[in-house]
């Protein structure tokens, strides 16, 4: 059906949604992050108890020892509802396949010296299945947060995680490694450098409070693993051996620049809220800052040699910062 | 799929790579620690591997794909706002629709995207793991996409502006949160029967009929469009929850009666859901695509058939409720209407009776039923409006335990008589609007008694504003239940005479003059 209207202007009866405009405090139009977010999760009058976890509701605040007046404070800078997110994540995979397929074209990535291959093979690979735990990790933030704030944002770190370990894969297949990926599997099963690294996301695995985890997980492990292999471990390559590998994991190091924000305005609203959760995430940092330096230090090693320990205390002081710059003491 | 790649993997071997391959069995922690909720349900699974991918999608493909759908969705939901779209619908009554579905539908589909987040992160398997997240942020997708299409008429009409307060407290949204908290806190294999097959598979045709095509014969391109962006999307789903259910049912003998008592109950869960849905065809669309009984004949009877003819070879049977239903499709929709229109105060929407070319093509659309059951019922109520005595029942109904419907819906075989049904429970007396609904309270009671019944926890003091004070001596139960669902008393009401079907007539004859 079509039927031609004139252009009028017409005065609407109210610019946005009611909870909207109790929460700005006016009547004003409201962003679509806003609109597909703020206030959208049920809090109340649940029909039934879950039977896998009967001591809470569906959606339970206590799932966490972190309180907020307002669990919306926890929103994301960057605004991604899904709409946003998958806009963007759809320009970097353009953008990374771009790489990928040039490098193919011209023969460089096949061409990557074998120096440099073996690198690639002993500490980046096993680096997908860091990649799948973060994934699980971030399902569980998804499943088990509250709010839509906090729990739509995991969703997505979830699937980039995934998106992540795929484009390890491909870097793989690219090189004309494939079997590599089988030892990198193996070396992170059994080989005595990952297996502290794999003891620690096993462990987060079975925590039960979801934001301790966000910090071990998304803050700690991340915020050391992310800038040690692709901004330093790469530089090292780079220098060595041409700038291939910058281009292959193009994906990584874009996502981890912008996902940062989304980590730490988490951290920054759920420390400025009280008092008592400023030293909860104090202590959790702590503890998950330190066990990450453990387990770190051998793939260190691995990836600098002798110099592993110096450049990881380079990546420890930009996470030092990270925390102070939240608001969370060490 | 997108990865290209040179080598000799082919596309199997190669998803493969990139999905199930990333998977360990964990040492340093217990299996059974890291994936604790898949056995307490009963159902066996001695083979993860066997699980067959139903789509093999990564995420570069994936992201692609959706980009370009979200791209050309938001362009057309601009382009329709800023013409004033919602004046070329066919009439005003149609924003009704909208309500009706802002109000159930995206907070459902908020649900489903964090069951499915739960679910991905229950299930042992990568291959379902991958397929649950997929679908979890897809859900988020559907909800968001859904708000931000009918977030335009907010602005024009009333009855929209509060759907996020009322989804937990509106007493005819609660059949939609007791169907999606039930899923939600069963175990994750019960929920991938109720969401994933019954819900997505068996009657998901059902409710996207009448929405997509309804937005489409009445004019409404956002809405429309949604829809239709949405439908790659159900495909996936679709195949998931039959791969699930065909998983299951492939691993252990044992798991076929649990899975059948899920079929059973879900699909009739999922019947009683619709109901509504099916009152929008048949009297909500000012134009109609086709009768809800013709929906159910095609999308249930035959399809289901169809399905249930397949699943045969693992021993399913066709629901439980399967004759139940099609003795029914000639008498809920004009029951629900009917239980609809007699609470023009409790409900953010409009009602109105049918006019009288809409009463021929029930009486031609429901030949069986419609003149002898439900048009002398109207023809009184119409008489009654002209005469200013427009009905309006002010008493608080009776729900089923289970479905939380009004119990309204007819005995089996007689049509002039209200089904009820009851059962005592340590003591306390339960009520039902159905043999399937009892049912299902006395396989799972210690869940059912919890259910939590609007009308009526209203009159235990359980519904008031915030700061009411229930001791007062003067307080009465329920007698600010407006306050309570913050409901604009300009939504209510029959639509004649509605401040919606002033404007609507204003504004589109402004822009439709010369």
């Amino acid at each position: 059906m079509s039927m031609d209207l004139r252009t009028i202007t017409i005065e609407p009866l109210r610019q946005t949604f009611g909870h909207l405009a109790r929460r700005m405090g006016a009547d004003k139009p409201a962003s679509r992050y806003m609109e597909g977010t703020m206030d959208l999760q049920p809090v109340e009058n649940y029909h039934y108890r879950p039977t896998w976890d009967p001591s809470h509701d569906i959606f339970d605040p206590a799932r966490t020892r972190i309180t907020m007046r307002d669990w919306y404070a926890l929103k994301d800078p960057r605004q991604f509802y899904y709409g946003a997110w998958t806009l963007a994540r759809g320009r970097m995979q353009e953008t990374a396949t771009a790489d990928f397929d040039l490098a193919e074209e011209m023969g460089l990535a096949a061409g990557y010296p074998g120096a440099g291959k073996v690198v690639v093979n002993q500490v980046l690979l096993p680096l997908r299945h860091v990649a799948w735990g973060s994934n699980i990790n971030n399902s569980y933030i998804a499943a088990y947060s509250y709010g839509i704030a906090i729990s739509q944002a995991a969703a997505y770190a979830c699937m980039d995680q995934l998106g992540i370990a795929q484009f390890i894969t491909r870097l793989a297949i690219s090189l004309d490694e494939i079997d590599a990926l089988a030892e990198a599997k193996q070396a992170w099963l059994a080989a005595p450098t990952w297996q502290g690294l794999r003891h620690y996301i096993e462990d987060q695995m079975v925590m039960d409070d979801w934001f301790e985890l966000f910090v071990a997980q998304n803050f700690a492990l991340e915020g050391l693993l992310f800038p040690l292999i692709y901004d330093k471990l790469t530089d090292r390559l780079n220098a060595a051996h041409g700038p291939v590998l910058t281009l292959l994991t193009r994906f990584q190091r874009e996502w981890y620049a912008e996902n940062v924000k989304w980590v730490d305005a988490v951290l920054k609203a759920a420390a400025a809220d009280n008092p008592a959760n400023k030293a909860l995430l104090a202590e959790w940092v702590r503890a998950a800052r330190q066990r990450s330096i453990e387990v770190l230090a051998p793939v260190a090693e691995l990836g600098f040699g002798a110099e592993g320990a110096a450049v990881l205390d380079e990546v420890v002081q930009q996470l030092d910062a990270r925390a102070a710059k939240a608001g969370i003491p060490l | 799929m997108d990865m290209k790649v040179s080598k000799k993997l082919g596309l199997k071997e190669r998803y493969t790579m990139m999905t199930r391959d990333l998977a360990w069995d964990t040492t340093f922690q217990p299996m059974d620690k890291v994936f604790p909720q898949v056995g307490y349900e009963g159902i066996k699974i001695h083979d993860w591997n066997a699980w067959e991918d139903p789509f093999r999608l990564t995420m570069d493909a994936y992201w692609k794909y959706q980009a370009e759908k979200e791209r050309k969705l938001y362009a057309i939901l601009d382009a329709f706002n800023q013409n004033n779209g919602h004046l070329s619908v066919t009439d005003a009554r149609y924003i009704n629709v909208l309500k009706l579905f802002l109000g159930s539908t995206p907070p459902l589909e908020l649900m489903a995207a964090r069951g499915f987040s739960m679910v991905a992160r229950q299930m042992v398997g990568a291959g379902p793991r991958v397929a649950c997240m997929m679908q979890s942020v897809d859900e988020y997708r559907h909800f968001q996409t859904q708000i931000h299409s009918i977030s335009n008429y907010n602005r024009f009409y009333n009855g929209l502006d509060e759907f996020a307060h009322q989804q937990s407290r509106m007493w005819y949204l609660s059949d939609g949160k007791s169907f999606f908290d039930d899923a939600i806190t069963a175990g994750p294999f019960e929920f991938m029967v109720a969401i994933g097959f019954a819900f997505e598979y068996v009657l998901t045709n059902i409710l996207f009929v009448p929405f997509i095509s309804g937005a489409a014969y009445n004019g409404d391109m956002a809405a429309m469009t949604v829809g239709f962006s949405a439908q790659s999307d159900e495909a996936r789903h679709m195949t998931l929850g039959l791969e699930c259910i065909k998983f299951m049912l492939e691993q252990d003998p044992d798991n076929l009666p649990i899975v059948q008592r899920w079929i059973d109950k879900w699909t009739w869960r999922g019947t009683r859901k619709l109901a509504s849905v099916g009152m929008m065809m048949d009297y909500m669309l000012p134009k109609r695509i086709m009768s809800f009984k013709e929906a159910w004949e095609i999308y249930f009877e035959q399809n289901g058939t169809a399905l249930f003819t397949d699943l045969a070879r693992y021993g399913v049977k066709v629901p439980k409720c399967f004759d139940q239903t099609i003795e029914e499709k000639e008498h809920i929709t004009h029951q629900s209407w009917i239980g609809f229109y007699m609470k023009p105060d409790a409900t953010p929407f409009h009602t109105w009776m049918p006019q009288p070319e809409e009463l021929d093509w029930l009486s031609e659309k429901y030949p069986n039923t419609f003149d002898t059951y439900y048009r002398p019922v109207y023809e009184h109520w119409i008489a009654q409006e002209k005469a200013g005595k427009r009905f309006n029942n002010k008493t608080q109904p009776m729900n089923c335990q289970v479905c939380v419907s009004t119990i309204k819906f007819n005995e089996p075989g007689d049509p002039m008589e209200m089904c009820f049904r009851e059962t005592v429970y340590k003591g306390e007396k339960f009520h039902f609007c159905s043999d399937h609904c009892r049912e299902i309270f006395e396989d799972e009671p210690e869940k059912y008694v919890q259910t939590f019944i609007s009308s009526h926890a209203a009159l235990q003091g359980k519904c008031e504003p915030e700061g009411t004070d229930v001791n007062a001596h003067d307080y009465r139960p329920g007698a600010r239940m407006h306050a309570y669902w913050r409901m604009d008393k300009r939504a209510s009401g029959d639509f004649n005479g509605s401040e919606d079907q002033k404007n609507f007539a204003k504004w589109r004859a402004q822009a439709t003059q010369n």
